[in-house]
């Protein structure tokens, strides 16, 4: 098993102007995918929503930036950390990730020799 | 008594002819794609000395899988305190429909004494280059390096970068397949069509590569031709149940035996409409007929299948006038259908223009250019179709200016050379 981060970016606009409805179906939709993925055995070993880049700071050196490190029109808007056997079967997980008002990235867990 | 020349030949077939197999079947021992190519280098070099000692072996590519993968055990038991933090291959043991092609042998030991039952995994080596989660071009690349043995100076030239990038474009994807854990194995059935597609577009992409050079100073690099060819061969033996793939191979095959025939021998570019059909390979447009014919059954046919039919239909055609051009577009509307493009429709308008009049044809090409003008708008076929129909309808002067237009675009210069010709006689 291999440890895998899956960021979800998506347009931050999108959620701004949505219904409550329309919150409350990704609520559910990241309910239902948390309970998906138990059921088909894989595991999720953690995981966020975050706050919206309006409230991100940067920081590079000594200077401190309001905003978030990169402008895009696609924020990082949330992360889950799962488990799987390999990138396919980290893949199938992904593409069960609610992301309505984007997409998401998988990136393996970086691994270091133990010493 | 072998001499040097025998062996020197048996290696080199060897390494045409076996590589592939040689090296999947090591990556599985080594678990590793680099350590597998060392050692299946290394098992060549030894054959080398070996075979002119002892002489060739019976088997040739049997020999070198094994010396192989006793390297790459023996690296491993060399290496056995290290071996925690190599990044393995993963080779989950999950069944596939397709591993009945293969071998499933328990353990890399029984593989070794097991002489004559070396496990297939050519096909492993090729979903694992091909996986959707590599860039086309990478998948190119890897699918030349470790499947059909090219040198990366080789491919550089094929591709036309330098060798620096295609070796970090190589070593590129091989660090993703170890890091994001790239599986080694053939997809299940039922990812089948979205896997297989990827693996059909690089061997079609090695092939039009050579079939049109993209640049440079001749039409046809028939290594890389043959290399193609060769591949789908292979993969059609492996996967005998799958269409796309005998459709593959059958276009490509149709395809190239106008090979003598495309250019003349001051190495001008010829059209279909003016090449010697006398001259075409009869024999091998049969044989892709009959694969054709093999592959529509059965369902929906895929884009290659169409593909090839639709070359077909011209290899069969006893002159280019009696070209069923009625069923030619009747073709390309499957296509369409298959395999929605705007290179594809302005294939089709190409034939509607044959089969309904240069007139129709330009009609056509003004709702596909308002369509889709912008996705086109770097590809010279679509302003040398347009001057072909003008040309056709005697208005020299617009047809001069669209010929201006591809010559803008235009990169080969066997192309160029034509599309020249074509301007110099509207001109007249």
């Amino acid at each position: 098993m291999a440890q895998y981060v899956v960021l979800i970016y998506e347009n931050e606009s999108d959620y701004a102007s949505a219904s409550p409805e329309v919150y409350g179906e990704v609520m559910d939709a990241h309910n239902r995918f948390t309970e998906e993925v138990v059921a088909r055995g894989g595991k999720i070993a953690g995981g966020n929503a975050l706050q919206g880049t309006d409230t991100a700071t940067s920081i590079r050196g000594d200077v401190v930036t309001d905003g978030p490190f990169v402008e895009t029109k696609e924020a990082l808007g949330g992360f889950y950390l799962i488990e799987a056997d390999d990138l396919d079967q980290a893949i199938k997980i992904a593409g069960m990730v609610p992301a309505r008002f984007g997409g998401v990235e998988v990136r393996p867990v970086m691994v270091f020799p133990e010493a | 008594m072998t001499t040097a020349d025998d062996v020197n030949r048996a290696l080199a077939d060897a390494h045409r002819h076996e590589w592939a197999k040689v090296l999947a079947a090591t990556v599985r021992v080594a678990g590793d794609l680099d350590l597998a190519q060392e050692c299946a280098q290394d098992a060549y070099l030894s054959a080398l000395e070996t075979w002119r000692r002892d002489g060739i072996p019976r088997n040739p590519g049997a020999w070198l899988t094994t010396a192989a993968r006793r390297k790459a055990l023996d690296s491993h038991r060399r290496a056995a305190a290290l071996r925690a933090r190599l990044p393995l291959l993963i080779e989950p043991t999950g069944n596939s429909h397709l591993q009945r092609y293969g071998d499933e042998s328990p353990s890399p030991e029984t593989q070794l004494t097991e002489m004559d039952e070396i496990p297939d995994d050519r096909l492993r080596l090729v979903f694992t280059c091909c996986h959707p989660a590599l860039a086309r071009e990478a998948q190119v690349a890897l699918t030349l390096r470790l499947v059909c043995g090219l040198t990366t100076e080789q491919i550089a030239h094929a591709f036309l970068v330098s060798e620096s990038t295609m070796a970090a474009r190589v070593t590129r994807a091989k660090k993703k397949i170890s890091g994001a854990r790239i599986p080694y194995r053939v997809p299940e059935a039922h990812e089948l069509p979205e896997r297989l597609d990827p693996v059909l577009s690089a061997v079609h992409l090695v092939f039009t590569a050579g079939h049109t050079a993209p640049t440079g100073d001749t039409l046809v690099r028939p290594d890389l031709v043959d290399r193609a060819i060769e591949l789908c061969r292979v993969l059609a033996e492996l996967m005998p149940d799958e269409r796309e793939v005998r459709g593959l191979l059958a276009l490509m095959i149709i395809t190239d035996a106008r090979r003598a025939t495309r250019v003349d021998d001051a190495g001008q570019l010829v059209l279909l409409e003016d090449q010697d059909r006398s001259c075409w390979d009869r024999e091998t447009i049969e044989q892709g007929r009959l694969m054709v014919l093999e592959a529509l059954r059965g369902g929906r046919p895929g884009r290659f299948v169409i593909q090839a039919a639709i070359a077909s239909l011209h290899a069969e055609a006893p002159t280019f006038a009696d070209t069923d051009w009625g069923q030619a577009v009747e073709l390309y509307d499957l296509l369409l259908e298959a395999w929605p493009s705007p290179v594809v429709a302005l294939n089709r308008i190409v034939a509607v223009g044959f089969r309904s009049g240069p007139e129709a044809g330009l009609a056509a090409l003004d709702e596909l250019e308002a369509e889709a003008g912008r996705t086109l708008s770097t590809y010279h076929y679509l302003p040398a179709a347009r001057a072909d129909f003008l040309r056709r309808l005697g208005r020299e002067e617009a047809a001069a200016a669209s010929y201006r237009r591809a010559l803008a675009l235009v990169e080969n210069d066997v192309e160029r050379a034509f599309l020249e010709r074509r301007l110099a006689e509207v001109r007249q």
